[in-house]
């Protein structure tokens, strides 16, 4: 067996690169999910019959487990990054979508109503009152998203869209703890950081009006 | 001003909202909408801005009917006030007061001044609130900012929707009080909906009472209280108020009629002398004319009797007085208050006619509570 050192010295670059593709293709899936599932969720607040239809079907591609979708997916597009970010991007919507919608929903009444009293159109309601005042719930439906779907993007492996599932798998079939484990730890540290630099993020961008409740 | 005609509103083809509503509204008048819930006064208000729609009827601002305007527009020149006070979270107390200017593209410079002024208005600093937020107001505090954001782009006509409502009641009356000072100064039209008879009492130049959906009776304040329409009226306003206690009567009415006084150049021996002989402590000081020019007391004669030869040398020339007129309780509540042993009152040429004590507080208290008989 080699050693840690001798470990790192062998595999090191190729686990660093392995790194960088799951971390793009983990952000670019969870990217497109939010382009795609936040104007969709605020959509989606303005007309309840849409609503319960849509957050149905996404609760649904939601218990597909995810290494049947993979399977599914193959035949359809194929191998590699494309197949795989579809599915991750699939599975980046519900959380975010369903964020924003209550976000966008929960928002207190009487804002509304004062705001409308006071002259506001629909996008001005919007804008200033119920996107600023669901924004913390958005953020932190896409920062789950963005958590799960990192660590989900090791399966992307087996579609052969690389990323840090590659060692991991690799491990697997040479019994090589080593190696499993050279996939697992930067990918639980890459959603760990995740969380941790959304979170900051989100905390940067709440005025502080909304941040002491 | 605003004119309601046969303004009716039933939901679902059958429960009556407002039934055949009709009123004039002056310019710069103060109406108070007031009656049970679900008598029909909000819908009535709301009915104004447009956020709900008539049945049938129709409302006129300014001579124009409010149906061809577009609602939003029209609601940026319509200031509105809710029970739930919503300013709104994520902006700051400037970025509240100031929406709809912004809404109506006013200049930014003309923005920052109008804010600036406003936060005055109230007595907030400006720089001190202008740049906080609303979590970091008490209850009162945000109201206040409230009703700026309604005043914001001058509209002359203002809806409130049970602005007091939710604020305990000392800084309710005391909300109450800037209001009315806030409306003499700025001659706003106000459709005030309310259903706390003390409010609507205080605040209204006509009380528009409101049951089922009809109007019951609409009066002045004082015509209300002496002729209510029927039982209903009656009930609603409480019996204790229409027995024409503390809150009705004027300083006239409570005060002592003639009190002791002297001239300027009375000596200080004489000064005495009168107090001695009329058993009072404190003796006020009128000119020829019989205006009032100041007080002196027992005190302070007898301390400077060897320095002075007049009162007039002596006397306190900043005494507090009111004017005929006056609610008593303001009196009474101004000599507890300030801790007065006398207020003196006086007329619109400053010429003295009475004196409210201690003693004529507790006679028409006693006259409240056992009748006129007991104080006579």
């Amino acid at each position: 067996m080699l050693s840690w050192t001798e470990f790192l010295a062998a595999k090191g670059s190729s686990i660093l690169s392995a790194t960088g593709e799951h971390l793009l293709l983990s952000l670019g899936a969870v990217l497109m999910g939010t382009l795609i599932a936040v104007p969709l969720g605020i959509l989606l607040a303005r007309h309840q019959r849409a609503a319960s239809v849509v957050l149905g079907i996404s609760s649904t591609i939601q218990t597909i487990p995810s290494l049947a979708f993979f399977g599914f997916i193959l035949p359809f597009l194929g191998i590699g990054i494309v197949p795989a970010m579809t599915v991750l991007f699939l599975y980046s919507i519900l959380p975010i979508l369903r964020n924003t919608y209550t976000g966008i929903r929960e928002v207190n009444p009487a804002y509304l109503e004062a705001g409308i009293g006071m002259g506001m159109n629909r996008r001005q309601l919007l804008t200033w009152i119920q996107f600023p005042l669901a924004f913390p719930v958005i953020m932190s439906g896409i920062r789950v998203s963005t958590v799960y779907i990192i660590s989900w993007a090791t399966l992307s492996a087996l579609i052969g869209a690389g990323g840090l599932g590659d060692p991991i798998l690799a491990g697997i079939h040479t019994y090589d703890a080593k190696l499993i484990m050279a996939g697992a730890l930067p990918a639980a540290l890459l959603a760990l950081l995740a969380s941790w630099s959304l979170g900051f993020v989100e905390r940067a961008v709440t005025p502080r009006g909304l941040r002491q409740r | 001003m605003l004119t309601f005609e046969h303004v009716s509103k039933v939901y679902d083809g059958n429960r009556i909202a407002v039934a055949d509503f009709n009123l004039e509204v002056e310019a710069g008048e103060f109406i108070v909408l007031i009656g049970p819930s679900g008598c029909g006064k909000t819908t009535t208000l709301k009915m104004v801005n447009r956020l709900i729609e008539p049945t049938s009827g129709a409302i006129y601002l300014n001579g124009k009917d409010i149906r061809e305007q577009n609602p939003v527009a029209l609601r940026r020149h319509i200031g509105y006030v809710i029970q739930q006070i919503a300013l709104f979270p994520n902006m700051t107390i400037a970025q509240n007061v100031d929406v709809v200017p912004r809404l109506l593209g006013w200049p930014a410079e003309r923005r920052r001044q109008r804010v600036r002024e406003l936060l005055e208005l109230v007595g907030m600093d400006p720089d001190e609130y202008a740049d906080r937020y609303p979590s970091e107001l008490s209850g009162g505090q945000q109201q206040r900012i409230g009703v700026l954001r309604a005043l914001a782009a001058e509209p002359p006509l203002i809806l409130m929707d049970e602005p007091f409502g939710a604020l305990d009641p000392i800084t309710r009356e005391n909300l109450q009080e800037e209001l009315k000072a806030l409306q003499a100064k700025l001659h706003k039209t106000i459709l005030f909906v309310t259903h706390d008879m003390d409010e609507a009492l205080k605040l209204a130049d006509r009380i528009v009472v409101m049951k089922d959906g009809h109007i019951v009776q609409v009066a002045a304040p004082e015509e209300l209280l002496r002729h209510p329409a029927n039982e209903f009226v009656a009930s609603f306003i409480g019996k204790e108020r229409l027995a024409p206690g503390l809150e009705l009567r004027t300083v006239e009415q409570v005060m002592i009629g003639e009190p002791v006084t002297v001239r300027p150049h009375t000596g200080v021996a004489e000064g005495v002398a009168t107090m001695r002989r009329k058993k009072v402590d404190t003796l006020l000081v009128t000119d020829e004319a019989g205006r009032l020019l100041g007080s002196v007391s027992i005190e302070e004669l007898n301390r400077n009797y060897q320095r002075a030869h007049q009162v007039q040398d002596l006397m306190a020339r900043d005494v507090p007085v009111v004017f005929e007129g006056t609610p008593a309780r303001e009196a009474f509540d101004l000599i507890t208050r300030e801790r007065l042993e006398y207020l003196p009152v006086i007329d619109k040429e400053g010429r003295l006619k009475g004196l409210v004590t201690r003693t004529s507080m507790v006679n028409a208290l006693a006259s409240v509570v056992w009748g006129d008989e007991a104080s006579a």
